[in-house]
């Protein structure tokens, strides 16, 4: 390891801690788009410029306003009546000298009409306060081509992000409290071989006190296996009579009283969970009952070969069992009792990821691709992460919008509350159609605000009948929604772009798991929800 | 989008163009108009923006990842009399996320950076830095300021924070001054987490009416460091804690600096000779750095997210335009993401906000270890290193200090004596100081036979 950390490394440092050196590469390898450097936009690509996004390119034809610089810190008073996307290129470019800033004075739709393929360039878009119209048009050719897409919007107190991508793989998941991989309801071999090696009866206290937990259960376990036809403790009741074997187990002094062992202590504390039957989750189970895991070919993605690698490995030498993790919490124990366990789980993991690695050599070469095009590395970090696999899929804008395919249910169970955050989602969706009609927003002026409450209204009443939705939405939200006249307060700004951009870093990096795939943010009530829409 | 109203120029105080036409569009929308979401105290007028701009003073404390945020978030909702305190310089390490500082700026104080860049990206907007502890200040200081909002890195400061304002309550007949009140909005973030809270002090939970949210900080035994390691941070403890004071590797009195490179690289060296020793894998430079530096994962993005969450908040108790947040936020976005707000409870007899006599119960022969054991292993009271003086025989008498060496040693003798021998009696107050309050906590003591 050097001893000199570059400056990169350093700068880096809290934020390597938490998606590592490759998670960094994934992320300067990444050309961002972002279309519209209004306050929203350049939050969020703030976000993104200082953790180091290889390059991003703003794509506006909008010259900067009075008002735009009012809420917007990367545009100052000196660039009004310039273009915004190089003003605020400047100053975005300025927070991180490791990264490409790029503008194109140009309206979207202008591309679109002209070069849309300008847009396959990039790993990923977003869009922030597009109109409708420009929104789904661009929904579509990046859907064609695969590419993910954000919609993000800020409009009074209601941030919005709306999350389109195909099929987005996670192997590292990094959940936050998963349960251990301890195979004690079924040891293998070697678990079996390592636990044997212990006689708690004949130990020394000092051994007897520092015997890793997972061994002292292991040992009851066989205790209670073999006076309960080979059966596990199945209730509470059975539970508690386990967890009083293992205390009775607990060495006593001259007089009598129980010593302290505190590892005794640990294992009669974990009995709940290292009984937990060692299973497949459903989740997991869906990715081998997959198309994509049945249909291997030249084209299926590495995620996929090894998933299908995993599998044969399931039906066959891991007897229904996914390969062993290889990791242990740490317990009170010795050091030597402790490594040497350790090392069973880890061996057999390395073991199991070998087999996995053949089945995969295999899979590649009957579909003639070279075993090398998918690292060892890759498949054991693939195994490692074997039970926190995720797939997100976040359906196209044109199906969201459409009436055959729209989402009702969700939409009218949310309702069942008339002020879930389901409300500012049908507001925005109203407010649109305003737009299309008055080629404005609402109440933008003090004079429109009073005249502009019906209009809305007439807006609202006509997208629930477009989708023959019953629900009622509270003339409150109308009122505030022609308040607030389409302002993008900082704040409210601020929280989405720290919000969209961290999502961006997750589906860069593909750690972590992205959102499916709205999430509306209420800043009045500081309250969220996520919608699937 | 649309202009707003006629442009304003006004020739402000500092600089030539303080205001220019459409500035505060996006913010006079909310203090202008009637709404059906304002708090039952909202009036529209053109005097909310006034007062938020040249009235208004908030103080922000910490001008790290959330301080920066928030400096921005402020600025550009208003206001324009901004202090910032910060008692720290700036770090490369710092700048993956606090935004206004440059490389060229490592070693500067943040408060100083910080203000400079604010003052000069937003014309107008005023902020004061002061480089120092928050507890260099006293009450005048902070009884200047309508709002204060805290972006700390420590609990312990969040609480002699919030002891602070404890301590500028007035009550009149046992009534609370509402005037005597300056809320208090607090942001925390670790890694994807963070939350945000208001407290109105005197009417609200505060900070130690809801210590128990805070997650214990992980201390590893002494025997697992000192003869059974297991894991490689347990090696670099036992190089940090045992070693570096036995071997001093840098001189007599050097004590071990997480910043200088030489240091930690001394430690990685021989935490892997250690972790050698055990057959333990695992140890890195990186990880070395974590454990003595008991560094906690940090990005831009949790922090612009609840540092915007407070900033609104301000807003909002600034403005009346909606009614504020009752009164704690958490977030998360490890798995898609995820808020959840409720109301934090008072506690009844909170050693801080309750005025409620605080009790200590022990019998006679109890020896003063056991109270200041009681004092730091309590959850509610987590006191980090007490001093208790009592009024014995008409004299103040301190029974024990831990922060100045030389009464650490001659009071020492009075933790082995029991309360009994130290002449206390049944129903006698015990002051107590500690990091974690401004103000001294006052206890009865009751004796038991």
């Amino acid at each position: 390891m050097a001893a000199t950390k570059t400056s990169k490394e350093q700068k880096y440092d809290r934020q390597l801690r938490l998606w590592g050196d490759h998670g960094q590469e994934a992320l300067e390898n990444a050309h961002i788009c972002l279309i519209n450097a209004t306050a929203t936009g350049t939050e969020i690509l703030k976000n993104l410029v200082l953790p180091g996004i290889g390059a991003f390119t703003i794509v506006d034809g909008h010259k900067v306003s009075g008002e735009d610089v009012g809420n917007n810190f990367f545009l100052s008073n000196n660039s009004i009546g310039k273009n915004r996307a190089q003003a605020a290129t400047e100053l975005l470019q300025e927070l991180n000298s490791d990264v490409s800033g790029n503008f194109v004075e140009e309206s979207p739709d202008k591309l679109l009409d002209g070069e849309p393929e300008f847009f396959h360039r990039f790993s990923l878009v977003i869009g922030v306060q597009l109109p409708e119209s420009t929104c789904l048009r661009l929904g579509v050719v990046l859907w064609n081509a695969s590419i993910p897409f954000l919609v993000c919007r800020t409009y009074g107190l209601t941030g919005y992000m709306r999350l389109v991508v195909r099929e987005h793989t996670v192997v590292e998941s990094h959940p936050d409290n998963a349960l251990e991989d301890l195979r004690l309801d079924q040891p293998f071999p070697e678990l079996k071989n390592h636990i044997e090696s212990y006689d708690l009866d004949s130990m020394e206290k000092k051994d007897h006190s520092h015997t890793p937990w997972i061994i002292v259960i292991a040992k009851y376990l066989e205790n209670w296996r073999s006076e309960h036809d080979s059966q596990l403790p199945k209730n509470y009741k059975e539970k508690e009579a386990f967890r009083e074997l293992i205390r009775q187990g607990i060495l006593k002094n001259e007089h009598g009283a129980p010593e302290d062992e505190e590892n005794f202590e640990e294992a009669i504390k974990n009995v709940n969970t290292a009984l937990n039957p060692t299973k497949i989750t459903s989740a997991v189970e869906d990715l081998f009952n997959g198309e994509q895991c049945n249909n291997i070919s030249a084209q299926t993605p590495s995620f996929w070969v090894m998933v299908r690698g995993v599998r044969e490995f399931v039906r066959n030498e891991g007897n229904g069992c996914l390969p062993v993790r290889g990791t242990i919490p740490d317990m009170i124990a010795d050091s030597h009792k402790f490594i040497n366990l350790q090392n069973v789980y880890r061996e057999k993991a390395m073991l199991d990821a070998t087999v996995v690695s053949k089945h995969v050599e295999s899979l590649l070469q009957s579909v003639g691709k070279p075993t090398e095009s998918i690292a060892e590395q890759e498949i054991k970090l693939f195994c490692k992460n074997a039970a926190f696999l995720r797939v997100v899929r976040c359906r196209s804008l044109a199906d969201e919008y459409s009436v055959e395919t729209f989402n009702r249910d969700e939409i009218t169970s949310c309702m069942d509350n008339p002020d879930s955050e389901m409300v500012l989602y049908l507001m925005l969706r109203s407010i649109d159609r305003f737009y299309q009609q008055h080629s404005r927003y609402p109440g933008v002026y003090n004079y429109q605000v009073e005249e502009d409450i019906s209009k809305l209204k007439v807006c609202v009443n006509s997208l629930l009948q477009e989708y023959g939705l019953s629900v009622s939405v509270k003339d409150d939200y109308i009122h505030e929604f022609c308040r607030c006249g389409a302002a993008e307060p900082h704040t409210v700004a601020a929280f989405l772009g720290g919000s969209a951009a961290q999502e961006v870093i997750k589906v860069i990096t593909h750690q972590f798991v992205p959102f499916n795939n709205t999430f509306i943010y209420n800043a009045m009530a500081q309250t969220s929800a996520t919608l699937q829409l | 989008m649309a202009e707003g109203d006629e442009p304003m120029v006004v020739n402000g105080g500092s600089g030539d163009q303080c205001e220019w036409g459409g500035r505060w569009d996006h913010v006079k929308k909310f203090l202008e108009r009637p709404g059906p979401f304002t708090h039952p105290d909202f009036e529209p007028s053109t005097e909310s923006l006034q007062f938020l701009l040249e009235t208004c003073k908030i103080l922000v404390i910490g001008a790290g990842g959330l301080g920066c945020e928030l400096l921005k978030d402020l600025a550009l909702s208003g206001f324009r009399h901004l202090h910032v305190v910060d008692m720290d310089t700036i770090d490369v390490s710092n700048l993956n996320r606090q935004f206004l500082f440059r490389p060229k700026d490592v070693g500067r104080p943040k408060a100083d950076v910080a203000a400079d860049f604010i003052t000069s990206r937003v014309p107008g907007c005023c902020v004061v830095p002061h480089f120092k502890k928050i507890q260099d200040f006293d009450e005048t200081f902070y009884r200047q300021f309508h709002i204060i909002v805290c972006g700390l890195d420590s609990i312990v400061a969040r609480r002699w924070m919030n002891g602070m304002l404890m301590s500028l309550l007035v009550y009149e007949d046992g009534i609370l001054d509402p005037s005597s009140i300056i809320p208090l909005i607090d942001g925390g973030t670790e890694g994807f987490k963070g939350n945000a809270r208001v407290i109105l002090p005197g009417m609200t939970a505060c900070v130690d009416c809801t210590l128990e949210l805070y997650p214990p900080q992980i201390n590893f035994p002494m025997c697992t460091i000192a003869s059974m390691p297991r894991l490689p941070e347990h090696c670099v403890e036992y190089v940090r804690v045992l070693l570096w004071p036995k071997e001093k590797p840098f001189g007599e009195a050097v004590a071990l600096d997480g910043d200088d490179p030489e240091h930690i690289q001394w430690v990685f060296e021989k935490s892997l000779e250690r972790a050698a020793e055990y057959s333990i894998t695992g140890v890195t430079y990186r990880l070395t750095q974590g454990v003595v530096k008991r560094i906690i994962p940090a990005v831009a993005s949790t922090n612009a997210v609840i540092a915007a969450s407070c900033a609104t908040e301000v807003f909002k108790i600034a403005s009346s335009a909606y009614i504020p947040l009752n009164n704690y936020l958490v977030f998360n976005d490890v798995d898609g993401l995820y808020t959840y707000t409720f109301e934090a409870e008072r506690k009844e007899n909170c050693s801080a906000c309750s005025q409620v006599p605080q009790d200590l119960q022990f019998p006679s022969s109890a020896k003063l270890q056991e109270v200041l054991n009681y004092l730091t292993e309590s959850a509610s009271l987590q006191m980090k290193s007490p001093a208790i003086t009592a009024t014995i025989e008409g004299r103040n008498k301190t029974l024990y200090l831990q922060t100045v060496a030389s009464i650490e040693e001659r009071t020492r003798p009075n933790l082995s004596k029991t309360l009994k021998e130290l002449g206390l009696s049944d129903g006698q107050e015990l002051a107590v100081a500690d990091v974690t309050t401004p103000q001294t906590v006052l206890f009865k003591l009751h004796l038991t036979s």
